[in-house]
C-alpha cells in the first residue's frame, strides 16, 4: 500500500482562506469588478491601454505587439521557482522553434515593479532566450496591463519576513492581429507547448485573409 | 483531508509493530537528483530540488533543513488554483512512506533557500542538511547550475 500523508495543512489552509477571501473582493470590489461580466479570457491588445517600458527602458504599449503574434507572461524577478521555472520553459519552447522564434514577441511583464526595475529586468532576462523581453513600469500601469489580460496578483508575506507575489503563471498567446488565441497554463503538461505556439502563429495567415 | 492526513500520521507513529527490521528510519533516506539554479546577489530567495526516497520499511518524515549557505530554508508546494494563480506555501513536515520518492521538483516543490548568505555560483555545490523526526539527519551535496536551467541536468 502506498500512502503519503502531509502534515502542515495548517498554514496552507489559512493561506488558502486568504487568498479566497482576497480573490472574492477582488471580483466584488476590487480592480477586478470591471471584468466581472466577461470570459475571463484576455482582452484583444488592441483593446488594452497601458504604457510600460521594456529592459532597455523604452516605451512600450500593447499595439506595439499587433503584427506578429505574442507570447505574454507575468511574474517578478525575486519569484524562486514557478518564474524561473517559466522563463526556462519559455526559453526552451523558442529553441524548438528555432528561427520561427524571431517571428514572436515575448514578453515577462513584472508583478513586483518596486523591485523590479529597468536595470533589474535587464539582468534578468538576459539569463534566458534572447528573443524574452521585460516589461517595468508603475504600479498603477502594470495593474491596468494585469486586467487587459485577466491576471490577478497579491503581495504575500513570507515566513522570511520578505514579501512574495501570488500572481497568474499563465501563458497568453495571442494572434498577429492581436487576438487571444489560447494559454498555457503552468500545471498543464510542457509538451503541448509548442504546437500551441505554432498554432497561434498559423493564424497570422489565416487572420490575413 | 487535514483529518486523513493527521490520523494516517497518528496510525504510522502509533503502530512500532511495523518496525521489524533492526535499521530503520531516516539511515534509510536517500536523497537523489540535487539541483539548484544559480542566483544574482543575495537579495533574492534561492531554490533547491532534488528526490526524497525512502529505501527502508518504516515511514520517515522530513521535518526541517539547514544550510550555512541560507539563513532560512524550507519545503514550499506551489499550487495553482482555477484561475491560473499560482501560490506557494510551507509544506509542512512531510511523511514519506516505505519505498515511496517524494518529488521536490519545479512546479510541485521546491526548497526555498531565504537570506542568502553568499551569492550561489554556478559550477559551485553547497551542503543541504535534512532534519527527520527521528532525529536522523542526511546532508546532500547540492550542484548549483544556471539560472535556465530545467532540471538536474541543466
Ligand atoms: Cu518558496
Amino acid at each position: 500500500m502506498r500512502r503519503r500523508a502531509i502534515l502542515g495543512y495548517g498554514a496552507g489552509g489559512v493561506a488558502a482562506l486568504g487568498l479566497t477571501l482576497l480573490a472574492g473582493w477582488w471580483q466584488v470590489d476590487g480592480p477586478g469588478a470591471l471584468a466581472r461580466e466577461d470570459d475571463g479570457r484576455p482582452l484583444p491588445l488592441t483593446a488594452m491601454e497601458f504604457d510600460l517600458v521594456d529592459h532597455e527602458g523604452r516605451p512600450v504599449s500593447p499595439d506595439m505587439l499587433v503584427g506578429r503574434p505574442s507570447l505574454v507572461f507575468f511574474g517578478f524577478t525575486f519569484c524562486p521557482d514557478v518564474c524561473p521555472t517559466t522563463l526556462a520553459d519559455i526559453s526552451g519552447w523558442l529553441d524548438e522553434l528555432g528561427a520561427a522564434a524571431n517571428e514572436l514577441n515575448v514578453v515577462f511583464i513584472t508583478v513586483d515593479p518596486e523591485r523590479d526595475d529597468v536595470e533589474a529586468m535587464a539582468e534578468y532576462v538576459g539569463y534566458f532566450h534572447p528573443a524574452i523581453r521585460g516589461w517595468t513600469g508603475s504600479e498603477e500601469q502594470i495593474a491596468r496591463a494585469a486586467e487587459g489580460f485577466r491576471a490577478t496578483y497579491e503581495r504575500a508575506t513570507t515566513d522570511s519576513g520578505d514579501y512574495t507575489m501570488n500572481h497568474t503563471s499563465s501563458v497568453f498567446l495571442f494572434d498577429a492581429a492581436g487576438r487571444s488565441v489560447s494559454t498555457i497554463d503552468y500545471h498543464e503538461p510542457r509538451e503541448f507547448a509548442v504546437p500551441k505556439i505554432r498554432r497561434a502563429m498559423e493564424q497570422e495567415t489565416e487572420g490575413a485573409t | 483531508m487535514k483529518h486523513v492526513a493527521r490520523s494516517t500520521l497518528v496510525a504510522l507513529l502509533l503502530t512500532p509493530v511495523l518496525a521489524t527490521g533492526a535499521l530503520a528510519g531516516s539511515e534509510d533516506v536517500v536523497v537523489e537528483n540535487a539541483w539548484s539554479r544559480a542566483s544574482i546577489g543575495t537579495s533574492r530567495p534561492g531554490a533547491a530540488y532534488m528526490e526524497i526516497r525512502n529505501a527502508g520499511d518504516e515511514a520517515v518524515t522530513l521535518t526541517g533543513l539547514q544550510s550555512d549557505l541560507a539563513m532560512m530554508s524550507e519545503i514550499h508546494r506551489v499550487t495553482t488554483d482555477a484561475r491560473g494563480v499560482s501560490t506557494m506555501a510551507p509544506a509542512g513536515a512531510i511523511v514519506i512512506a516505505p519505498e515511496e520518492t517524494v518529488a521536490v521538483a519545479p512546479g510541485v516543490m521546491h526548497v526555498m533557500l531565504m537570506h542568502l548568505r553568499r551569492p550561489m555560483q554556478e559550477g559551485e555545490s553547497f551542503p543541504l542538511t535534512l532534519t527527520f523526526l527521528d532525529g536522523g539527519e542526511v546532508t546532500v551535496a547540492v550542484p548549483v547550475l544556471g539560472i535556465a536551467a530545467r532540471g538536474p541536468e541543466g
